[in-house]
């Protein structure tokens, strides 16, 4: 009985007419396409993306030299050295990240005690000549002077889980 | 400017002036196919994207509208590499082989009563001789390439074409024995009468086989084994690069428009409107009466549907396995083709109606 019913079912095609419906189905359905450069997916206030650098009000730069994202980073990617200001404040001399090791795992961020290094939600950026993504302490300052009202409010909106 | 035209026209001698005329008119059929076939591969990115919700080509003109010559002009601005050890004017011929078979079958193809560019008895015949020279293509394709694996492809798909071949041609039989004729025009005018007076109806296994077997016959999804671009990479034509890779791409879809007319012509009645038989007074209403009359719109609109169904097998099935699609040839199609022509037999010597009892 199970076989002749097996018969019929492959002599009428009927699996796949099944097969045809859920297909035909989907012929229908809205497209999830996004047409990217017009159209964008909607990102996450924790979204990580290029580093930045950021600065107190005052302009006085937030970084401490504590070393502490240098060491957190997995990809070793951070570079840094530091020196006592003339007003006797360690400050950085050298803040290098390199972008083609890092993996944007966020762990920087999450290490600075200060808020110095965020990652923001930039993420359309290329280098066309090598060394263009080893990120040093101006390029780093400058994309976070450029983007600080963004980063603020991205941290503002999140600052309740931190 | 017409006048002047018909003065040269009516210089030359007799001979020359129906030479004129017939590659004028086999211009006017293979253009417009050269259209579709460009327009098809469109269709096809458009509508398997559609069942997989998402969209296809949108960049090249609106709604993606000029991408097929987009893709016809980047194809034909690549290096043709002809690789070493192969021969290569079998190289050069094997393309040729398969798109001239499926350019070639058009001409007798009747796209309204009298609209067909050749008008031979045998007709079915013709087209059954023409497209079997197409595997000839696959073969040398595979053979010149001087490559394992274009070999192997090969293989596997010349054994796969002749296969089918057969049932193919046994349900063409079935076509023939109800119909009474070999020309393709009178098989469709054997059909007259309404919807149900078409041979889908009394030659139904026969319509499906010859379907599935027209599916494997193009090497189309889910009968691709020769293609199977997610195990392989391309079978008989991996050698192939640029416009001679183009040519077989259009062979393709050249075939799938071939065999989806072929299958409107055998069962579903041409270029005959499935309302024929309604009361006279219907067709003539102005403009509704030439749309529901009989005429080659509706050739083309069965033929649209026959490709669309092309490209939902492509969307839904998972690709057989090889020796699956050997079973399904030989041991299914063939003894259920067979049967039925026996049946039909009986049919068509009792004059069953309304199909046989004119014949």
């Amino acid at each position: 009985m199970q076989r002749l019913i097996r018969f019929f079912k492959s002599l009428f095609l009927l699996e796949l007419y099944k097969g045809l419906s859920v297909t035909g189905r989907y012929f229908f359905l809205r497209k999830f396409t996004l047409r990217y450069p017009e159209e964008k997916t909607p990102l996450s206030p924790r979204f990580r993306g290029l580093h930045a650098l950021r600065r107190y009000p005052n302009g006085e730069e937030r970084c401490i030299a504590c070393k502490l994202c240098e060491a957190v980073c997995p990809a070793m990617a951070i570079t840094i050295e530091s020196e006592p200001r003339e007003d006797g404040t360690r400050r950085t001399t050298r803040y290098e990240i390199d972008l083609t090791k890092c993996i944007f795992c966020g762990f920087c961020e999450e290490s600075c005690p200060v808020d110095s290094i965020v990652e923001t939600h930039i993420f359309e950026y290329h280098g066309e000549e090598r060394g263009d993504l080893l990120m040093n302490k101006q390029r780093l300052l400058a994309v976070g002077d450029k983007y600080e009202q963004e980063i603020a409010a991205a941290r503002e909106i999140d600052s309740a889980y931190r | 400017m017409i006048e002047w035209i018909q003065s040269v026209f009516s210089i030359l001698p007799e001979a020359l002036q129906t030479l004129v005329v017939i590659l004028l008119k086999i211009v006017a059929i293979v253009l417009p196919l050269m259209l579709c076939v460009a327009y098809l591969t469109y269709a096809e990115r458009k509508i398997i994207g559609a069942m997989q919700v998402r969209l296809g080509p949108t960049r090249v003109g609106p709604r993606g509208l000029l991408q097929p010559i987009a893709d016809a002009v980047k194809l034909m601005f690549k290096e043709i590499v002809i690789p070493a050890g192969a021969n290569k004017l079998l190289f050069i011929i094997a393309p040729i082989l398969s798109i001239g078979p499926a350019l070639a079958a058009w001409a007798v193809i009747p796209f309204d009563v009298e609209l067909v560019l050749a008008d031979i008895n045998a007709g079915l015949l013709y087209v059954l001789a023409v497209t079997s020279i197409g595997v000839y293509g696959v073969i040398i394709a595979g053979w010149a390439s001087n490559s394992k694996y274009a070999l192997l492809g090969t293989m596997r798909a010349a054994a796969q074409i002749v296969s089918y071949e057969i049932a193919m041609g046994f349900a063409l039989v079935g076509v023939l024995m109800a119909s009474g004729s070999l020309n393709l025009g009178e098989i469709v005018a054997a059909q007259s009468g309404s919807f149900f007076h078409w041979f889908w109806l009394p030659l139904l296994p026969l319509f499906f086989i010859y379907f599935i077997s027209a599916v494997a016959e193009t090497n189309r999804a889910p009968f691709d084994v020769a293609e199977g671009e997610s195990e392989l990479v391309a079978g008989f034509h991996v050698e192939y690069s640029g416009m001679v890779f183009a040519v077989f791409f259009l062979a393709e879809y050249a075939n799938m428009i071939l065999v989806s007319g072929l299958a409107v012509i055998m069962f579903l009645g041409g270029w005959l409107s499935p309302f024929q038989g309604l009361p006279q007074a219907v067709f003539s209403i102005p403009l509704l009466g030439a749309v529901l009359d009989n005429g080659i719109h509706w050739f083309l609109i069965k033929i649209s549907v026959f490709l669309f169904l092309f490209l939902w097998f492509r969307a839904t099935f998972p690709r057989y396995r090889y020796d699956q699609i050997m079973r399904l040839g030989w041991k299914v199609f063939i003894p259920v083709t067979i049967v039925w022509l026996l049946l039909l037999g009986v049919a068509v010597l009792a004059g069953l109606p309304p199909w046989f009892d004119a014949v």
